[in-house]
């Protein structure tokens, strides 16, 4: 009848996807320890909890923060009035310094150029609006998060199209993959309006490289479109390589000066992955466009972040002590639960893609497909989440084009639940083994070659794909 | 290169609401620091109640400190709690607060709430599921001039003014319903629904009844939507008694026609009453299922921080301090509106008898120099910059006739308010001082003729109330 907008009746929203599925029949019967030892598993949220006790301890020595007191004085009525769209000051301040620390301070940012936002979820919406309308795109490499979707599509009107990336080289970024998005989109008849990448990546957990940002940038002039890079898990790079920010490489091809270019790009950052706070809703847009950071300033009253907490978050992030501290522990604890499950997932026969950051792993479960097909990948996950009773991300809903790819996620459980996690991943893929081999029995009464076959199995299966991947 | 959105102006920011704002910033007014300079009245906050709130904060360190009642530490669970449901025990306590201040006359269900990062994201957040680009909504005028920017600007939803007039002090008639209808219908249009503000920013007034029969009227006869902003619900300082749009639509007995009541829908948030902008917490309340599904997944785009959640729900949970606050609260403004009132009054200015929010509707008419809205900004622009005072013209809220002001009075203490109708008196005074002086030759006896024709129009003022 039309009584409600298009945008209600549609599904847009891309919450019908296997993403959020997932995390529905977790919400049915969610693991606990004691409570429930049998329940699912979570491995499908992409939290940091592994670094909570620094938070704490730093709120336990710094109680004013979180009372609305400086110096001793209540400051609360000032927070409570404060509704600036242009953010507080040292809220700003702190955050640019911040990513500054995270680039090893190899880039600074200026406050001028910082919006607040309630979340990258906002703020990636927020740019988009700026950015681009119904009959624009944005070109996005695959896997891509699958939030993406609605995020900036739902009510902005714009498309995505995908940069197709393959395991043939690590999913990473070529001129090629970035010339056919472009080619598919004007076959479309959408005006490309830019390219959107998320470095660190998520799903991959891979930092980008500097030629594949070099390919970026030499795209981006060419086309003269906008790059946002989004650098929500450049607080969780663990190990080598180190992290590369787009704006190191602006700075180091010496495009400051080149309006052009410069004014072209834009970095998106929150607090939920690295600092672990998604639920202070802390996310920020930076760009180099006055024009852009005018309008999604304005914008930003549709999403401001709570005054209560970017009070908090400035004495927090202002203790430059803690904050080194802070990055130093998180990453060597991330590095080390990475680790668990790349070793855990190995002794089951399953490899990940090597990664340096993020939360969670790019697994390759092509081998455990009964075939080579999506409909076969959402065949595996459904055992996975009702048998094994683990919630992991399926690649189709990263729009990954190869079937058998899955996002595991390691850091928001504790360590004993991980152990549990992998020793049922264990016993599964023991028993789809177990069955192949039977089902192997019925054609080949052989019995003595058993043993030598399941070891084959289990050897190529790892050591063939480990070596096309890295 | 950019949007459209980005390039155009229809965030209406370069309204005289916003530029008398700005020139305010460059020279506020400081009691102690700059007493010369320009005295804040364009902003609806009210700062009458922080001791109240500060009291509270001081004997319960521990919501701000996000420990539980036992003192254990909650910081990891808010930490993570980003459920775009909200907090459901923060939802519990809201609905309870909202029934209050409607005098339990309604009551709420949790579940049809929605949060949002204030009532710009609520309404945004609303037209985004109630029209498409290229609809409209009518809105009965003077309205809150952010409107222009909220319900318009991303969603590409057109405006269209109810046009109402001083001379039912500015009351939606059925007949000024229609006519706007009728407009849109002749823009091509489609109209999706009415959003009314009530109680209405600006004019401080509650609707009556019957206002609300007639759009509930409407709203079935034209099957659209109603969507009720009632952010000022809580600064009803006076009677008659604030009546929501829930209570009229169950009243009326319409409860049978379901369908009207899944069409109404309504906004709140804590920054009026509360005095809690900076927190931004707003809020949608609806009976359809659907809206309230897809505004629940469209809140992503502001939830409310869970920080404050937490510290909201432990103070709104105990009900002697609601209690305690909506009562005192509401003595305090009144007290304040009347001094606003009285000292206008001693300046020859009227204003429309209101009886809530943090503002009053001032008759300047007869101050202009003529009945135009040149005059109402060359007058704007003089208590702006002479007077020092910044207030917000009639026109600013679309007000279709020139003169009228709105003056806030809660947002500053009492000496300021003070000095504020100080300089309005003198302001007049010399006005009426230079008017005499360029009468040159006329005679006492037409001057105070004059002065009294002058006078006679206030009393027409009071014969509109």
């Amino acid at each position: 009848m039309g009584l409600l907008s298009r945008k209600v009746t549609c599904n847009s929203h891309g919450q019908d996807s296997s993403y959020f599925l997932g995390w529905q029949e977790y919400e049915k019967n969610p693991y606990d320890e004691v409570k429930n030892p049998k329940g699912i598993i979570q491995m499908g949220l992409a939290e940091n909890q592994l670094s909570f006790d620094i938070l704490e301890s730093w709120l336990a020595k710094n109680p004013e923060a979180a009372s609305f007191k400086r110096d001793g004085q209540s400051i609360f009525k000032e927070l409570a009035l404060f509704q600036d769209y242009h953010g507080l000051p040292a809220f700003k301040k702190a955050l640019v310094d911040f990513m500054a620390e995270i680039r090893g301070n190899k880039v600074t940012f200026d406050t001028n150029n910082i919006v607040l936002t309630a979340g990258a979820t906002s703020a990636n919406e927020t740019l988009m609006f700026c950015l681009a309308e119904k009959g624009d795109a944005f070109l996005l490499p695959t896997p891509y998060y699958p939030g993406f979707d609605r995020d900036l599509k739902w009510r902005t009107g714009a498309e995505i199209v995908p940069i197709v990336c393959t395991s043939s080289n690590g999913f990473k970024i070529t001129e090629s993959a970035l010339e056919e998005a472009y080619q598919e989109a004007q076959k479309r008849k959408l005006r490309v309006k830019g390219v959107l990448v998320t470095n660190p990546s998520n799903p991959l957990g891979t930092t980008m490289s500097r030629n594949e940002l070099d390919i970026l940038v030499n795209f981006i002039t060419d086309k003269e479109i906008h790059l946002i890079s989004d650098e929500i898990y450049s607080g969780t790079v663990f190990s080598s390589p180190a992290f590369i920010s787009i704006m190191e490489v602006l700075k180091d091809r010496k495009l400051e000066n080149d309006s052009q270019v410069w004014e072209r790009v834009h970095v998106v950052y929150s607090l939920s992955k690295d600092l672990g706070l998604p639920g202070f809703r802390v996310g920020a847009i930076y760009s180099n466009d006055p024009i852009v950071v005018a309008a999604a300033t304005k914008m930003s009253s549709f999403g401001l972040v709570s005054s209560q907490t970017q009070f908090l978050l400035s004495a927090m992030l202002s203790d430059k002590k803690f904050t080194k501290e802070y990055l130093s522990k998180n990453h060597k604890r991330l590095q080390k639960r990475q680790n668990k499950l790349v070793s855990g997932l190995e002794k089951a026969g399953i490899s990940c893609l090597e990664s340096n950051a993020g939360l969670f792993c790019w697994v390759d479960m092509r081998h455990l497909l009964s075939s080579n097909t999506f409909e076969a990948e959402m065949e595996l996950w459904k055992r996975i989440v009702y048998e094994v009773k683990l919630n992991i991300s399926p690649g189709s809903s990263c729009h990954c084009t190869e079937p058998g790819w899955f996002r595991v996620c390691f850091a928001n459980m504790s360590e004993d639940t991980l152990k549990l996690a992998l020793k049922r991943l264990k016993s599964f893929v023991g028993s789809i083994t177990i069955n192949n081999q039977s089902h192997q029995e019925l054609k080949n009464t052989r019995k003595k070659n058993r043993n030598n076959w399941v070891f084959r199995l289990s050897f190529q299966s790892f050591h063939d794909r480990e070596q096309e991947e890295r | 290169m950019l949007s459209s959105k980005a390039s155009c102006n229809s965030h209406g920011q370069d309204s005289s609401y916003f530029l008398g704002w700005q020139v305010y910033e460059k020279n506020p007014f400081d009691e102690v620091e700059n007493p010369a300079e320009i005295i804040q009245m364009g902003l609806a906050e009210n700062q009458l109640s922080f001791d109240l709130v500060e009291s509270w904060l001081r004997k319960n360190p521990d919501a701000m400190g996000l420990k539980n009642k036992d003192g254990e530490s909650v910081f990891r669970d808010l930490a993570l709690f980003q459920d775009y449901h909200g907090m459901p025990a923060f939802k519990n306590e809201l609905v309870e607060y909202m029934a209050k201040i409607r005098g339990n006359k309604v009551k709420f269900d949790p579940k049809n709430l929605v949060l949002a990062a204030g009532a710009t994201s609520a309404n945004e957040t609303l037209i985004f599921c109630l029209a498409d680009p290229g609809e409209a909504i009518l809105l009965p005028t003077p309205y809150y001039p952010g409107f222009d920017r909220d319900l318009r600007w991303r969603t590409g939803v057109e405006i269209v003014p109810i046009h109402c007039s001083s001379s039912n002090g500015f009351r939606i008639s059925m007949h000024a319903l229609e006519e706007a209808y009728e407009r849109a219908r002749k823009l091509d249009l489609k109209v999706k629904g009415v959003l009314i503000t009530n109680p209405s920013n600006p004019l401080g007034t509650t609707m009556t009844k019957d206002e609300l029969q007639n759009l509930i009227t409407f709203a079935i006869d034209k099957n659209i939507h109603l969507i009720s902003d009632e952010v000022f619900s809580g600064t009803v300082f006076d009677s008659p008694c604030f009546i929501s749009i829930i209570e009229a639509a169950i009243d009326s007995n319409l409860k049978r026609n379901t369908d009207v009541l899944s069409r109404i829908h309504i906004v709140y948030s804590l920054s009026k009453d509360l005095g809690l902008p900076g927190f931004r917490v707003g809020m949608i309340y609806s009976n359809n299922q659907t809206v309230v599904a897809a505004a629940t997944k469209m809140s992503s785009f502001g939830l409310v921080s869970s920080q404050t959640q937490y510290l909201l729900t432990c103070m709104l949970a105990n009900k002697k301090f609601t209690s305690k606050y909506m009562k005192e609260n509401q003595k305090r403004l009144k007290r304040r509106k009347e001094l606003l009132v009285s000292g206008l009054k001693k300046s020859g200015i009227n204003c429309l008898k209101s009886n809530a929010g943090l503002f009053c509707w001032v008759d300047m008419r007869h101050l202009l120099s003529s009945n135009t809205f040149e005059a109402e900004t060359d007058l704007w622009k003089k208590i702006l910059c002479e007077v020092g005072l910044n207030i917000s013209p009639g026109s600013s809220c679309h007000c279709s006739e020139p003169g009228w002001f709105r003056v806030c009075f809660a947002n500053m203490n009492q000496p300021t308010l003070e000095v504020a109708l100080r300089r309005i008196k003198d302001f007049v005074e010399r006005s009426r001082f230079n008017c005499q002086q360029n009468m040159g030759g006329f005679s006492r006896r037409l001057l105070s003729n004059w002065v009294r024709k002058l006078s006679s129009a206030d009393h027409r003022e009071e014969q509109e109330r």
